[in-house]
């Protein structure tokens, strides 16, 4: 279980360009929750990513998982029990590494190996070969092929692979799948949507689809200025369709809570 | 001949230098600077316990003064936050003060003391350069054995995966920073370990023989990539050995022949790291002309 409370961050505070990116954000997320997270551009949505995965401390506020209180828990510790993966499919795997050194990596911090054992062993290498297959794009048989040399939806189904072979306590998704052609993106979200269900891994997904937001996961949530501005869950959704949800969304930051029209319109009405 | 024996036998004393900057150059993507620093900490450390009696003592000691090294550089790199090439150059120069404490003096003479090869060449009767050689070529196959199996381990991934992606390996629970001291650290004891059989292989210590060493290091490894090739890091790490060797040779031929002055070698060294290193630059944008030449034709 995920409990953020009153969660503040606050970028170059004390200059002209202060920036309030969190702004008393809460969210309690239970075990298996998958939830979808909208939001416009600048909403906050990875800054509480960022900020849920350690890449910085918050000014205020709680984060607590599992009920272990986590909020300065330093970022590579953090990893253990949180996964991400990034918009950019660069970022998730080491290039120069071959994709079963990529994999044994990920192996050793869901096994938390010791550090001077063998990195993978033939019963490891096996089970690699499995998981790639899964995949289905024959990649179990290049396991020896730096990955840097794979395409960028090969490099993000792996890096899926490799952040969900041990099921983290915490899944997080920052628009995985927006660098993607539309077929390996349809495919990338597939395999997310099954490993998920499968392992029932607790997870946030950042989108700007629409219809992604609605189709995956259990429950729906709209940030606006650094909070939590609509929660909808599995309940509220299942009656909603696409246009609803957009025009919920719009409501709910697109034209904005506080524009010059609404001003007006009160101010008239 | 002789000049050529012997020039390859110093190439060996200077291979695990060539490995230790394989390690910073390659695997953790930051040239380490340090390396000038460390190299001569070796060769005192060597030297001094040599001339005290203790020359196996003195080799294994070179070992973690120079890891030492190359932690004091990580600290800096990782905690302090201070660029890496900086952080190499401030400990470098700072080892100097250490180096010359260590040593006692600018030089010492190591002439009259038992190395540590001294009583194999006493009890196998064969040709001495030969003797070394092969006490060297073992000495360099179980440092590239050990090493390509500490790559393999967990933290051996590791450090080659911060080389790689760094962001990737923090989000992967592994400590970065660690990671980092731990390739630094391991760098300069080869170094040192270097530093400190050439002292007592040449039979002395001088607090000025580390200047340009990592011109040197970076050449051997070029070399070794030019004639290997980039394939996997057990070849890079025999390939490096090797380039060291023939980096001596290409010298002795060079000397041998009168075709440079024997002051002109660090130029040389410099000339042909910068020229490596450039080639990638260079046939890209010769590509770019000969696509611009084609392109305007039709």
């Amino acid at each position: 279980m995920l409990k953020i409370t009153g969660l503040e961050k606050t970028f170059a505070n004390g200059t002209p360009n202060r920036h309030t990116a969190l702004c008393g954000l809460d969210l309690t997320l239970q075990d298996g929750d998958f939830v979808t997270v909208l939001g416009s551009n600048g909403a906050g949505k990875t800054t509480l990513f960022n900020a849920i995965a350690g890449t910085f401390f918050c000014d205020r506020g709680r984060i607590e998982l599992d009920g272990k209180n986590i909020t300065f828990m330093p970022e590579h510790k953090r990893a253990r029990m949180i996964s991400r993966i990034f918009q950019d499919p660069m970022k998730g795997t080491a290039p120069t590494l071959t994709i079963e050194e990529n994999l044994a990596l990920a192996y050793a911090r869901g096994t938390g190996r010791r550090l001077f054992s063998p990195s993978m062993t033939k019963k490891d290498c096996s089970r690699f070969r499995e998981l790639l297959a899964a995949l289905g794009m024959g990649l179990e048989d290049r396991m020896t092929t730096p990955i840097g040399l794979l395409s960028g939806g090969q490099r993000q189904a792996v890096t899926l692979l490799m952040c969900t072979m041990v099921p983290p306590r915490l899944l997080l998704l920052d628009e995985h799948t927006a660098a993607l052609d539309p077929v390996t993106a349809e495919k990338v979200l597939a395999l997310t949507r099954e490993i998920v269900r499968r392992d029932s891994i607790t997870t946030m997904m950042i989108t700007h689809n629409i219809a992604s937001a609605l189709a995956l996961g259990n429950r729906t949530i709209i940030l606006n200025h650094g909070s939590v501005v609509m929660d909808l869950d599995a309940e509220m959704r299942t009656g909603l369709d696409e246009t609803e949800l957009l025009a919920l969304y719009r409501s709910a930051c697109g034209s904005g809570a506080v524009s010059d029209r609404t001003l007006l319109t009160e101010k008239n009405g | 001949m002789g000049v050529y024996l012997d020039s390859a036998l110093l190439g060996l004393q200077y291979a695990l230098l060539a490995l230790g900057v394989t390690i910073t150059f390659r695997v953790l993507n930051t040239p380490d600077l340090t390396v000038d620093g460390s190299f001569v900490t070796g060769i005192a450390v060597s030297g001094v316990l040599t001339a005290a009696g203790h020359p196996v003592l003195g080799l294994l000691l070179s070992i973690p003064a120079g890891a030492a090294a190359g932690c004091v550089t990580g600290f800096l790199q990782t905690k302090a936050g201070i660029h890496p090439i900086l952080s190499g150059i401030l400990t470098m120069s700072g080892l100097y003060t250490v180096n010359i404490t260590i040593l006692g003096g600018p030089n010492l003479s190591l002439l009259d003391s038992r190395k540590f090869f001294t009583s194999a060449l006493e009890t196998i009767p064969a040709d001495k350069t030969l003797v070394k050689g092969v006490i060297l070529l073992l000495i360099c196959a179980a440092v590239i054995a050990l090493l390509s199996l500490f790559f393999r381990t967990v933290a051996g991934l590791s450090i080659r995966a911060t080389g790689s992606n760094e962001e990737m390996v923090r989000a992967s629970s592994i400590n970065t920073d660690a990671m980092k001291v731990l390739g630094l650290a391991i760098s300069n004891a080869l170094v040192a370990f270097s530093g400190g059989l050439l002292a007592q292989f040449q039979g002395f210590s001088d607090i000025n023989s580390g200047s340009g060493m990592i011109v040197i290091g970076l050449a051997s490894v070029i070399i070794g990539e030019v004639i290997f090739g980039r394939r996997s890091l057990t070849l890079g790490l025999i390939s490096a050995v090797a380039g060291s060797v023939i980096y001596r040779l290409i010298l002795a031929v060079a000397l041998q022949y009168n075709f440079l002055p024997a002051n002109a070698l660090k130029l040389v060294s410099a000339v042909i790291v910068a020229a490596t290193l450039s080639v990638p630059a260079v046939k890209k944008s010769l590509a770019e002309h000969r696509i611009k030449r084609e392109g305007s034709k039709c």
